[in-house]
């Protein structure tokens, strides 16, 4: 390969789109922190931060200066080296997750690009999301454990245990999901809800069942009993400090992003949105199909990441309206009622799908013919 | 024997459907943090907006000048006297040739100082006063400052303006044939 196709595949637009991707989780995550204290404080008939800059935009800024000037602090007996790796690994599997999130269709340049608003597109999207927030757990679990304090112990412990209770009942609510859809990649799940209904309709039940799922494994209220300060001191991140702590509660927003992106995309049409095809349409005879597309497409983003800033804003609605559970009662919801309902959810989508048909296409993995809507922009 | 009447028989009845899958509840729950989210707001962000005090608050002192301009206080000592807090420091002074119109009688305030973190605004320097020369507003404050040091108020942030129009609305107050005498006797002095 010589030099001019290696810039091509380095600088491409689909290299632009994954540092967009990039950048703009990290930025959702930064400003969450800033909408997390504002809304925390309408609920309770306050307003919040204002003092940073106009209407206290600065404050995420300011925050950061105060954590990385804090004293990084390692406890007596801490194992340093699992210490570090802890938070890292936390925020790295929060990052990794956003990477297959399609955060629009394509959009088509004049040289008949195709540019894919996605950083990677992978046949088994939902599976890979899956497994990388479930590796988030294992942040919290070394953190805690690496900082030889019993409090963290424990909140490492009970995040491994809700996460592993949790995790099953959501995994059975998207095998549901899997069933209606028959594809595990989530730009075609989210391609097909762009005609016609959205999965919301087919699974109402395993909508709950997943967000219910979904609040637990982001460690929120009114799961967030591995940090609970009431009862743990703040749990597993007890003992950290400065900018080690601040990557724990920065890897927190960025699953609720990633999270409130998955259900969006999952549950309400990703990037779909009423009237598409009628835009799409009037534009074609008016503009030409390219403006058409890269019109339908960009709004199509833009309607996501509202779909995405309501499930942000609603992660905080309920956890400043509600109050945490008690651990046997997490493990009793988790075991006794999600995982059961998911069952059952799955037996009904079977009923379902046996006597009224199903929308999802055929399974048939010899004949699936490489999409022809996604191709890659790198060229030798 | 029951003491009163108000207590409630309460029946321990087996929870129902809705009440058991909980999300009714949270509902209705989240209904109310919602109303609450577009409800008007408690907080007063104090620096800028002040909350409504009475005209009998007792807040930041001003020492007070007399019709002509002249500063009343005779640095007498009985406010420094009164003061439970000790807040209140002054120096004593004989006024000079040639600043009658500075100072109302003989005997003035070189300096006049009051501590605001050491001081309680009990208003007892106000009543001890026989010149009616201090007083505490109702409608200032000693804002918030970051160095202690800046909590001491000299003459400099304690005695009110000469202008008619900047005056304190505490104390005696000049009649509208005085106001219009000082601005006339003032407009007389810049030209």
């Amino acid at each position: 390969m010589d030099l001019s196709a290696l810039t091509s595949l380095v600088i491409s637009w689909q290299s632009l789109v994954i540092l967009a991707v990039f950048g703009i989780t990290l930025l959702i995550a930064t400003y969450s922190t800033y909408a997390e204290r504002v809304v925390a404080a309408f609920l309770q008939d306050r307003v919040g931060p204002d003092r940073a800059g106009p209407y206290g935009l600065l404050q995420p800024l300011a925050d950061a200066v105060k954590l990385f000037t804090k004293e990084e602090f390692f406890p007596a007996g801490s194992n340093r080296a699992l210490f570090v790796f802890g938070p890292c690994l936390a925020m790295t599997t929060a990052l990794m997750a956003s990477a297959v999130i399609p955060f629009g269709n394509t959009l088509l340049l004049n040289n008949g690009d195709v540019v894919r608003l996605q950083a990677i597109e992978v046949n088994i999207g939902m599976l890979y999301v899956f497994g990388v927030v479930s590796l988030g757990v294992y942040g919290l679990m070394i953190g805690g454990w690496a900082s030889n304090n019993k409090f963290s112990l424990l909140g490492a412990i009970r995040a491994a245990a809700q996460a592993v209770s949790y995790e099953l009942a959501m995994g059975m609510a998207l095998i549901a999901l899997l069933m209606v859809t028959g594809t595990l990649s989530l730009q075609k799940i989210a391609l097909q809800q762009y005609d016609g209904l959205w999965n919301i309709v087919y699974q109402p039940l395993g909508f709950i069942i997943f967000i219910v799922c979904a609040f637990a494994e982001t460690n929120r209220t009114p799961f967030d009993l591995p940090e609970c300060e009431t009862e743990l001191v703040g749990g597993y991140h007890t003992e950290y400090s400065s900018m080690k702590m601040g990557l724990y509660l920065f890897a927190e927003y960025i699953n609720v992003f990633v999270a409130s992106a998955v259900m969006s995309t999952l549950y309400f049409g990703g990037f779909s949105f009423p009237g598409e095809h009628l835009l799409y349409n009037s534009l074609t005879s008016s503009q030409g199909e390219l403006f058409a597309h890269n019109v339908v497409t960009i709004l199509g983003t833009v309607v996501l990441f509202a779909k995405i800033f309501f499930f942000i804003f609603f992660f905080m609605w309920v956890r400043w309206t509600l109050p945490r559970f008690r651990y046997d009662q997490l493990m009793r919801l988790g075991w006794t009622m999600l995982f059961p309902l998911a069952i059952l959810n799955i037996i009904l989508t079977g009923a379902f799908i046996l006597f009224f048909g199903s929308k999802a296409p055929k399974l048939d993995v010899s004949k699936e013919a490489a999409p022809t809507e996604i191709r890659t922009v790198a060229r030798r | 024997m029951k003491l009163t009447n108000r207590s409630k028989h309460m029946e321990k009845k087996p929870m129902t459907l809705a009440e058991r899958a909980y999300l009714p509840a949270i509902l209705t729950g989240m209904g109310i943090t919602l109303k609450h989210f577009f409800s008007k707001k408690a907080t007063i962000r104090y620096p800028e907006e002040l909350r409504p005090m009475s005209p009998t608050f007792r807040g930041l002192h001003v020492l007070k000048r007399d019709e002509q301009g002249k500063e009343r206080c005779t640095a007498c000592g009985l406010c420094a006297v009164a003061c439970p807090a000790e807040a209140i420091t002054m120096v004593a002074g004989e006024r000079k040739k040639g600043e009658q119109n500075l100072y109302r009688e003989e005997k003035y305030a070189v300096s006049y100082e009051i501590n605001m973190l050491r001081c309680i605004f009990c208003g007892l320097c106000e009543e001890a006063c026989p010149k009616a020369a201090i007083y505490l507003q109702a409608d200032k404050m000693a804002p918030p400052r970051f160095e202690r040091d800046e909590f001491i108020y000299g003459k400099d942030r304690l005695v009110e303006p000469v202008d008619p129009n900047a005056r304190s609305k505490r104390g005696i107050q000049l009649t509208a044939e005085q106001a219009e005498a000082l601005a006339r006797r003032m407009a007389g002095m810049d030209a």
